[in-house]
């Protein structure tokens, strides 16, 4: 015990100043003079020559030709197989969209009328929940119907019913089996972070070189996509189910089974449902990407539409989706955090279950309706309201309103920010990228780290597309300092006070579950195309982590130290900086992790609006059905965000347990 | 002599690389510097006892002295690195997980601190789970729930979910749980520790209380040395994996057998522990006076009495026979002074 308190006492104690800076000093200084020195390197050093790029393309390339062309199963081919499998998703997905939408006319069977719809969302709004989030399900249908958005929403709709069932159950199969078999898990676990860091894109392309291209295909890249958060957080839940619970349950004598299924699955209940939202967000943000290898709905309405740069028609089609995204989020989100309450005996039936029987008039009352009037089957086309002129007025208006300054703005970023910045990143010599990262990974975490994350920017290097990879860097990193210039003293501002909080909470919350393609709206509509607008829809879709996680940190800080704080006599001033600041730090810091991870994710979307870095390589490999460049571009900026994020996570950790608080 | 229903001998549990090697390398009995030394962490060393049927024995330690991992042993919750636990004079170790599914289906219950209780199934799912997990049908297992939650203090609650009770009701689910397979063997393990105090009192009684009833053999964990006094038959107190002492509270009181021990039982009051055979003074064959004590009173009843009287206070037996003298100093030397072991 002594001992203990010995070595942590030493750990606490203030170093001295010149000793606190010597270690980051160390870090950065083989990378400054490599920097500095750029000149006097030798041109290997600087530049990776051409000659010593390893052909991963080339050889993920001969792989997948392999397995496309020649890896025979007996009667059938690869393809072959990952074909019937498609084959197979074709048959529910038909089922959902007969009965929302196209009906089924082989068995004369007309679709559910909207208003049916519109109740039965209305209903399972009030169960899960209260009778605003019913309104709210049931308004948001009315509004696709009414809008003229019907079919497109409810296509869209029916991808995510059949996508988020089935990924859910593929990612839960996988969780349990590496929370049962520790080999799995030392497997999966990996292999998960990285499908996490892998851009919407890199998925496509595989599924348009397997599968083809189409609806089918946008189908199954929706599901594939949204597997790793549904393992992750069955794994997360059920490691969670306290020890106790489970040794109750074994010692009421489970078989293993039985402890599995009547013991951690129900008991992890909320976890597990709060990955089934994750899902279902999930499936609507690929669904609309998913629009890329030609899957139908509101995504590939807003593809069109920005294609064209109808801009007022795109904002028409982007509030539908953000509609949907806010209802079914909020759904999703009321099914996790329901909680089971009692019932009284003497019940009778319909007290029992008063929503089923509210979903049975529903169904009764709709079909009536339907019989009396074709405004209650489907909404005449030529009532249909569309928000497109004011939408387009609105586009016009700040267009002329604001043309100059928006210019303004944009060549001063350019000139004055932008461009320096990227001239100096391209000055950076390879060498000093490895050393600075190496060295980082060394004073973090040991010789492990620096190996895992110098093999990550090795890679990077040697893979071909370190020019292209530094200017994705650059936009990243700027977009990154942006976000927290503006994030930090939001998040400082909201945390003032519990009203702010919950304000700007929901705010993170709502616009957290918008599909980051959303984004590219508003900043296509103020900028054009170009850097600008890439950058500026970085910085708004990776705002809201850092925001969200200061909030948290800071709000989190244990008040009984805070309290002391107050009793010192800090001013407010000084209970920020001395007190909740370097205590919330270490979650700040993982609020930026999730910055770049968010602005990785978005710098390769902006590809669509004409960017020059990896996503635009990443583009042009899905246009030319190019899987192995695809899949090595997707794995290094896969290794960029996992650079990053090994780094600062391990930085977390540790400043965390020196704080006393992990 | 009865047989032991609960034994285990020479039990030993360590953490680290390779416990069962490093025990066979240091001839089975290696010392907590040793242990140390190379890595290890010493949850139970070579704890040995035995519980006879309808006896409570309690386990006493700090956090961190093992009481909890040789409960967990015993249960065989947790594989010990050596040693031997018996079952009614079965080696329970050495059971196949389907034999130690059926032990824990008819025999055994346990209480957790935290209670444990699954937060989706009502009172009475929660208490008939282990009869549901042993397929008893709906009925049967329902109208024993009933039985046992209705001994337990709980009836008119069968339909709440665990999350609308209060710590005290929830423990009184657990217990409720663990009682319902009707087993011999009934391990608590720190079951009244998350309670507050006042709750914690009331739950001690009503564990006195359903023992009564009941007569289980019991294994019960805590740390609070007077919750041991109040309900112990024999006390074992723990430290860094070692049983320090097993006897009564008055052995343990009265005769420390280590430091550890004294600096534990210093506080305890001692009026309410000891009773008047363990002070009083031989006295020679004769006749008692009227105003004699019983010699199984506690000091704390006789205190009045003794202290009042000029001269030494006679004792008697069950049967009105003399067997010593109690003074007033010597009642004041047990109270307030240093006790002398026998």
């Amino acid at each position: 015990m002594n001992a203990a308190t010995l070595t942590r006492a030493t750990e606490m104690e203030p170093q001295k100043p010149l000793a606190s800076l010597a270690k980051p000093l160390l870090v950065v200084l083989p990378f400054l003079i490599l920097l500095l020195a750029a000149s006097l390197l030798p041109a290997w050093a600087v530049q990776v020559p051409k000659g010593w790029t390893i052909p991963f393309v080339d050889w993920a390339n001969t792989l997948i030709g392999h397995m496309r062309d020649d890896a025979i199963f007996g009667l059938f081919s690869f393809r072959d197989l990952t074909r019937a499998i498609a084959e197979l998703i074709t048959w529910p997905l038909a089922f959902v969209e007969g009965l929302l939408v196209s009906g089924f006319p082989k068995i004369g069977l007309a679709a559910m009328p909207w208003v049916m719809t519109a109740g039965l969302s209305g209903v399972l709004g009030c169960y899960l929940k209260d009778w605003r989030l019913g309104l709210l399900s049931a308004g948001c249908v009315a509004y696709m119907a009414i809008f003229g958005k019907w079919e497109l929403s409810m296509i869209t709709l029916s991808v995510v019913l059949v996508a988020a069932p089935i990924a859910g159950l593929i990612g839960f199969g996988i969780g349990i089996l590496a929370v049962k078999k520790q080999w799995f898990e030392a497997l999966i676990v990996p292999l998960l972070n990285v499908l996490q860091s892998l851009p919407h894109f890199s998925y496509l392309i595989p599924i348009a070189v397997f599968i083809g291209v189409g609806h089918k295909a946008g189908t199954i890249a929706t599901v594939i996509f949204a597997i790793p958060p549904m393992a992750r957080l069955t794994i997360l839940g059920l490691k969670g189910v306290a020890e106790e619970v489970r040794e109750a349950g074994k010692m009421a004598g489970c078989t293993r089974f039985q402890t599995l299924w009547m013991v951690e699955i129900p008991s992890a209940r909320q976890p597990l449902l709060v990955g089934v939202n994750q899902v279902i967000m999930q499936c609507l943000a690929m669904v609309v990407i998913a629009s890329f290898v030609g899957a139908r709905g509101l995504g590939h309405d807003l593809l069109f539409r920005l294609q064209a740069l109808k801009i007022g028609q795109a904002l028409e089609s982007g509030v539908a989706i953000v509609l949907m995204a806010i209802t079914l989020d909020q759904l999703s989100r009321a099914a996790a955090y329901k909680e089971p309450s009692r019932r009284e005996d003497d019940a009778t039936f319909l007290q029992r279950y008063p929503f089923l029987g509210a979903s049975a008039l529903v169904v009764v009352v709709s079909l009536l309706l339907a019989s009396i009037t074709p405004y209650a089957q489907a909404w005449p086309a030529d009532l249909a309201l569309s928000t497109a002129p004011f939408w387009d007025a609105l586009v016009d208006w700040v267009t002329v309103t604001f043309y100059e300054p928006l210019q303004y703005v944009r060549n001063a970023m350019l000139l004055y920010v932008l461009i320096p910045v990227r001239d100096l990143f391209q000055s950076i010599p390879w060498t000093a990228m490895v050393a600075l990262v190496a060295a980082a990974g060394w004073s973090l975490g040991g010789l492990r780290l620096a190996l895992t994350v110098s093999g990550f920017v090795l890679f990077i290097a040697f893979a071909g597309y370190w020019e292209r990879s530094l200017i994705t860097a650059y936009m990243v990193t700027v977009a990154v300092l942006i976000c927290i210039l503006v994030g930090l003293p939001i998040g400082i501002w909201a945390s003032r006070s519990e009203r702010r909080t919950s304000i700007v909470k929901l705010l993170c919350d709502t616009f957290q579950t918008f599909p980051s393609f959303i984004y590219l709206i508003p900043v296509i509509m103020l900028f054009k195309v170009g850097d600008v607008a890439a950058i500026s829809a970085i910085i708004i879709y990776a705002m809201i982590p850092i925001v969200r996680y200061t909030i948290f940190g800071l709000r989190n800080v244990p008040s009984e130290i805070v309290e002391a704080g107050i009793t010192s006599g800090c001013t407010r001033r000084q209970l920020l900086w001395n007190i909740r600041m370097p205590l919330a730090f270490p979650e700040i810091m993982l609020g930026i992790n999730q910055t770049i991870m968010f602005a990785l994710f978005m710098v390769i979307i902006a590809a669509f609006i004409g960017t020059k870095d990896i996503g635009q390589e990443i583009f042009k490999a899905l246009t030319f059905n190019d899987a192995g460049k695809g899949l090595v571009l997707g794995l290094c900026v896969a290794f960029m965000g996992l650079t990053a994020d090994q780094l600062i996570t391990a930085w977390a950790t540790r400043r965390k347990q020196r704080l006393g608080l992990a | 002599m009865t047989e032991a229903k609960i034994a285990c001998r020479n039990l030993w549990k360590l953490y680290g690389a390779d416990p069962a090697g490093f025990l066979r390398r240091h001839g089975g009995n290696p010392s907590i510097e040793t242990i140390r030394a190379e890595g290890y962490v010493p949850a139970v060393r070579d704890v040995s006892f035995e519980v006879m049927p309808g006896e409570i024995l309690v386990v006493m330690g700090l956090s961190g002295s093992g009481k909890s991992t040789l409960l967990r042993c015993l249960a065989r919750l947790i594989e010990p690195t050596s040693g031997e636990v018996m079952f009614e004079g079965r080696d329970i170790l050495a059971a196949s997980e389907r034999e130690l599914i059926e032990l824990r289906r008819h025999k055994m219950g346990m209480v957790f601190q935290h209670f444990a209780l699954l937060p989706h199934r009502t009172v009475l799912d929660n208490v008939a789970f282990p009869l549901q997990v042993r397929g008893t049908d709906r009925q049967k297992r329902e109208a024993r729930a009933r039985e046992v939650i209705e001994l337990v203090g709980l009836k008119g609650r069968e339909a709440y979910y665990p999350r609308e009770l209060s710590g005290g009701q929830q423990q009184r689910v657990g217990i409720a749980r663990s009682l319902a397979v009707g087993p011999d063997v009934w391990f608590l393990d720190e079951p009244f520790s998350a309670l507050d105090p006042l709750i914690r009192r009331e739950m001690q009684d009503e564990f006195l209380r359903l023992q009564k009833m009941l007569n289980k053999t019991i294994v019960f964990i805590t740390h609070d040395f007077d919750e041991a006094i109040r309900v112990a038959d024999r006390i074992a107190i723990m430290k860094d994996g070692v049983v320090e002492q097993l006897g009564t509270a008055e052995e343990l009181v009265t005769c420390p057998a280590t430091p550890y021990v004294a600096e534990f039982t210093r506080n305890v009051s001692h009026d309410r522990l000891l009773s008047v055979r363990s002070i009083m003074a031989p006295a020679s064959a004769r006749a008692p006076d009227a105003a004699a004590v019983q010699v199984e009173a506690l000091l704390a009843s006789v205190a009045r009495q003794v202290l009042s009287s000029e001269r030494p206070v006679d004792v008697v037996d069950d049967g009105g026979a003399l067997v010593g003298t109690l003074s007033r100093d010597s009642l004041i030397d047990a109270l307030y002074g240093k006790e002398q072991c026998a």
